[in-house]
């Protein structure tokens, strides 16, 4: 195992961010943490990575307790934050020369290494440009690769994609597979996106409330869901009424409907003629059917299963201060 | 961990901090420009014994008599030499107040009625100088320019009187009679010293205490709050690398405005080094030693950047006042001169002037040296585990 925690728990004044957490990543696997914003994520990976001192319960990556041994821990891993860790008026090259050099890595070798990563995320052409002008895609690239510098065993990807482009995002999904299939790094990612954890994870935990609430693979995750023999419907109707919602709703096998906008809904129902009873209460009520989508189920629905809310109404509760800091516009400098 | 790599780690820190620093073309200008304004303020706004010129004043001669006629002409005669005075001629005392409160002069000379007829009985003459209250510096340098005016005036009378008593005197043996004491001031140092040899000194070790004290909690929160912190702390350094490092930036650029002060107070305003400019500058760095504990503790209790400089400011604004910088601190009544014994920088500044001023040696100043290393030391001893502890909450 390269990481096990045990009842890792973390309180800021009382309130609990992360509530006795237990689990383990293997070796060369690729681990997400999937939940809302304020779900403890963030806390968990901080306490990992040495940056938060746990108030309870014990964590080890690759042996080394998180906080006994915090010197070796940060010798083998790399950590991508959430945050930009990088100076804007440093060139790229420099940037990633100063916290190579906090590695302890010999001139010669360091100056090849960034070389690569600097090719490797196509970045080449702009070492000698100050981050500070780079694009937030460029950006969160350099975050990424500067991670990297210390070959780390293990990485942390802390919401490596928030606040990027659709076409960024890919490149960084991308690159973190790659990293992973090449270099064997273990990889622990957060992300309140479920497409990025279904495409990216070996095993997702799902986080709620700071505790984990379901953790498994993928497809097993979603088995939870439709082994309950569910059926998702997505529904466009063009003269959508709230009688017609209501008429939904009213259906026995019916479990929850909700609407996205004006004229989309989504029905979550059981059992064998749900199709039928669904389209014929709607047709009733003369509605103009525009598309239907029959859904397989999809990491958000596990949420919805697992949690009984929506990964979008976020979290429920008072979160704690220093978590507000995410919510503050990013400082730029120039 | 190797001390060898804990000072390489610095080193780079340090190195990453000034690359910052000097790419910030705007902080960079600041940083020449706050020195010039704090010496060219202190060195021009404060009053010099010469800088009194064309006060107006008001001057009523209630008397009619060839006494007063005398002094008026004498008065006016020294006045064109020196032009200390525009003089407005005026009816009363009332009226000399109203103009004041006017704001038309700045201050007023009444004759008394009985000028004249006092001095023929022998008796004193009395003028009264009249002062503007509202502003008390003004009044007391007009107070003492007056008198010293009439002062010259009587004795120059009175050196007549007496020759003409007894005509065998001749000029200086009348004054000899009149005022029999000569008084004469001397420094303990040759030449010729202003208020800017006291000031300089101190100004120097402010800025660059000032510099690594606001230097420091801004730079760690700044990092602390955009996150690149975190990117120091989960490599594998020691804690005190960091802080090592930041205070070295921030030692390099206070000592850089504190030359900057240097040069300027030699250059602009005569200042002249007495004592070894190497003492001068091991002077600064011992109490940047002293302080920067002190900035520590108070950069780990503050969340953020805002909230660490508004502690910044709230402790350098008393110390400015109280550690004897613009003010001798034995100006100051007892429990301000005790709460002042607290602070490094009164000590820094002390012993600068010291070397400065009075071309001290080492052996002059030992005392301050040794409170400044032992404030050092108690500071260090208190700020590394809380800055460790408040690292990984």
């Amino acid at each position: 195992m390269m990481i096990e925690t045990k009842n890792l728990t973390k309180k800021f004044n009382e309130l609990a961010a992360v509530d006795h957490i237990s689990f383990d990543v293997k070796r060369g696997e690729v681990f997400g943490l999937l939940g809302p914003n304020g779900a403890g994520k963030t806390t968990t990976i901080r306490m990992l990575s040495t940056l938060t001192r746990p108030t309870e319960g014990t964590a080890t990556v690759g042996n080394y307790d998180v906080v006994k041994d915090d010197h070796e821990v940060r010798k083998l891993i790399g950590l991508v934050s959430e945050k930009i860790i990088m100076y804007d008026r440093l060139t790229a090259k420099e940037n990633l020369w100063f916290f190579g050099k906090l590695y302890n890595i010999p001139k010669e070798i360091l100056n090849k290494r960034i070389d690569e990563l600097l090719k490797l995320v196509q970045l080449s052409n702009w070492k000698d440009s100050q981050v500070g002008t780079f694009s937030s895609g460029m950006r969160q690239r350099m975050n990424v690769i500067r991670a990297l510098l210390n070959m780390p065993e293990v990485l942390f990807l802390d919401e490596p994609t928030l606040g990027l482009d659709p076409q960024s995002s890919v490149e960084v999904r991308e690159f973190v597979r790659k990293i992973n299939r090449e270099k064997k790094t273990t990889i622990i990612i957060t992300t309140h996106m479920m497409i990025e954890a279904d495409m990216l994870c070996d095993r997702i935990g799902i986080i709620d409330h700071g505790k984990i609430v379901a953790l498994d693979t993928s497809t097993n995750l979603k088995k939870l869901v439709s082994g309950a023999d569910e059926t998702i419907l997505e529904l466009e109707i063009a003269n959508l009424t709230t009688n017609m919602v209501a008429s939904i709703q009213s259906l026995k096998c019916v479990n929850s409907v909700s609407q996205d906008n004006a004229t989309h809904i989504k029905i979550h129902a059981n059992g064998d003629e749900t199709f039928d009873a669904i389209i014929d209460a709607i047709r009733a009520e003369k509605a103009k059917i525009t598309s239907v989508k029959n859904l397989e189920p999809t990491l958000e629905d596990v949420f919805l299963h697992v949690t009984g809310r929506e990964v979008r109404d976020n979290a429920d509760r008072k979160i704690p201060l220093r978590e507000h800091r995410h919510f503050m516009p990013r400082r730029r400098v120039r | 961990m190797s001390v060898k790599s804990m000072i390489s780690h610095s080193l780079m820190v340090a190195w990453k901090d000034l690359m910052e620093l000097f790419r910030n073309k705007l902080g960079l200008i600041m940083l020449v420009l706050m020195p010039i304004f704090m010496m060219s303020m202190v060195g021009f706004i404060y009053p010099s014994d010469t800088s009194i010129s064309k006060i107006s004043i008001a001057l009523v001669n209630e008397d009619k008599g060839d006494g007063s006629a005398m002094l008026i002409m004498a008065l006016e005669t020294l006045n064109n030499n020196t032009s200390m005075m525009t003089i407005t001629d005026a009816s009363s005392f009332d009226e000399v107040r109203d103009m004041i409160q006017r704001g038309d002069v700045e201050g007023g000379i009444v004759i008394a009625s009985n000028f004249t007829s006092s001095l023929i009985s022998g008796k004193q003459g009395t003028i009264t100088i009249v002062t503007d209250q509202s502003n008390p510096q003004m009044s007391t340098l007009l107070q003492i320019a007056l008198k010293e005016v009439f002062e010259q005036i009587g004795t120059w009378l009175a050196q007549q009187k007496v020759q003409e008593l007894n005509s065998t005197v001749n000029e200086s043996n009348s004054l000899a009679i009149v005022k029999p004491y000569s008084v004469q001031t001397e420094g303990s140092i040759p030449g010729h010293f202003s208020y800017f040899d006291f000031i300089a000194p101190g100004i120097m070790a402010m800025t660059v205490m000032m510099s690594v004290m606001t230097g420091l909690p801004a730079a760690i929160s700044h990092e602390k709050e955009v996150g690149t912190l975190d990117g120091m702390m989960v490599a594998p350094i020691n804690r005190l690398a960091i802080i090592l490092g930041k205070t070295l930036a921030q030692t390099a650029r206070g000592l850089l405005q504190g030359t900057l002060i240097l040069i300027l107070a030699v250059a602009l305003f005569g200042v002249t080094i007495h004592g070894s400019i190497l003492l001068v500058f091991a002077l600064l760095l011992l109490g940047v030693f002293s302080f920067v504990g002190f900035g520590v503790v108070l950069t780990s209790f503050a969340k953020d950047q805002e909230t660490a400089m508004m502690l910044m400011m709230t402790l350098i604004f008393p110390m400015m006042f109280l550690s004897g910088v613009f003010f001798p601190i034995q100006q100051m009544p007892w429990y301000m001169q005790g709460i002042s014994k607290f602070l490094p920088l009164t000590y820094v500044a002390t012993a600068l002037r010291k070397v400065m001023v009075l071309g001290a040696g080492v052996s002059v100043i030992t005392t301050e040296l040794a409170v400044l290393i032992g404030f050092g030391i108690i500071m260090t001893i208190i700020a590394v585990p809380v800055f460790k502890r408040a690292m990984t909450k």
